[in-house]
């Protein structure tokens, strides 16, 4: 069992694979940190010696912004927004789509499920 | 897609004299402005401009994290207080 970054113990899966389970790495950013460690794509977590997964440990830490820090650094952004009172900021702040999408169908991913609307019906 | 760099940021030339003009005469006073669409320059930070919403002039203080930014962010121009309660659905 492999413990990268905290948390994360995937095992049994290919090692790109595995590394996607982390807050902050998709599969491109994996991809590129087996290249640089030097395991081949094929090999799974369980596989591993020590010392790659120290490798692939040392290689994240010194790269990559992961996990707990990367999801502070993304709500500072967002914070930062918001104290600045701009268009943005508002935006996040009501929880109402950011980038100009239509409120008036659809944008359920940030407004939540539909409430019903009390006597509507006819 | 974001702007050509080799163009520069765009800012009316008429926002430019203003802000020169109260930076040299040392007065801190609101400098309006309707063109929403100038971007915020690091000479205007500490400046306040009134920038236009299409009624009035909305007071905006300049802080650094703003440049880069446009003007019209800081100036909301849609007023919206929320759906008023139905009253149908309150008579029953």
């Amino acid at each position: 069992m492999a413990r990268i970054a905290g948390v994360n113990l995937p095992t049994g899966k290919r090692l790109p694979i595995a590394l996607t389970y982390i807050h902050g790495i998709g599969p491109a950013a994996a991809a590129s940190i087996c290249e640089a460690v030097g395991v081949e794509s094929t090999r799974r977590v369980n596989e591993l010696s020590d010392a790659e997964v120290l490798a692939v440990r040392e290689h994240i830490d010194a790269n990559f912004t992961v996990e707990g820090d990367l999801r502070r650094e993304v709500q500072m952004n967002i914070k930062r927004l918001m104290d600045l009172g701009c268009y943005r900021g508002l935006r996040h702040r009501r929880n109402l789509p950011v980038r100009g999408q239509r409120t008036h169908t659809n944008a359920r991913t940030r407004k939540g499920p539909a409430k019903a609307i009390a006597g509507k019906k006819k | 897609m974001s702007r050509s760099v080799w163009k520069g940021p765009f800012v009316d030339s008429y926002v430019l004299k203003k802000a020169e003009k109260t930076r040299e005469s040392g007065r801190n006073e609101v400098i309006k402005i309707w063109s929403r669409r100038s971007t915020i320059l690091p000479q205007f930070v500490g400046l306040t401009f009134g920038v236009y919403n299409g009624q009035k002039h909305i007071p905006v203080n300049v802080s650094e994290d703003m440049i880069g930014q446009k003007f019209g962010e800081y100036a909301p121009t849609r007023t919206y207080y929320g759906h008023a309660a139905d009253k149908k659905a309150k008579r029953k």
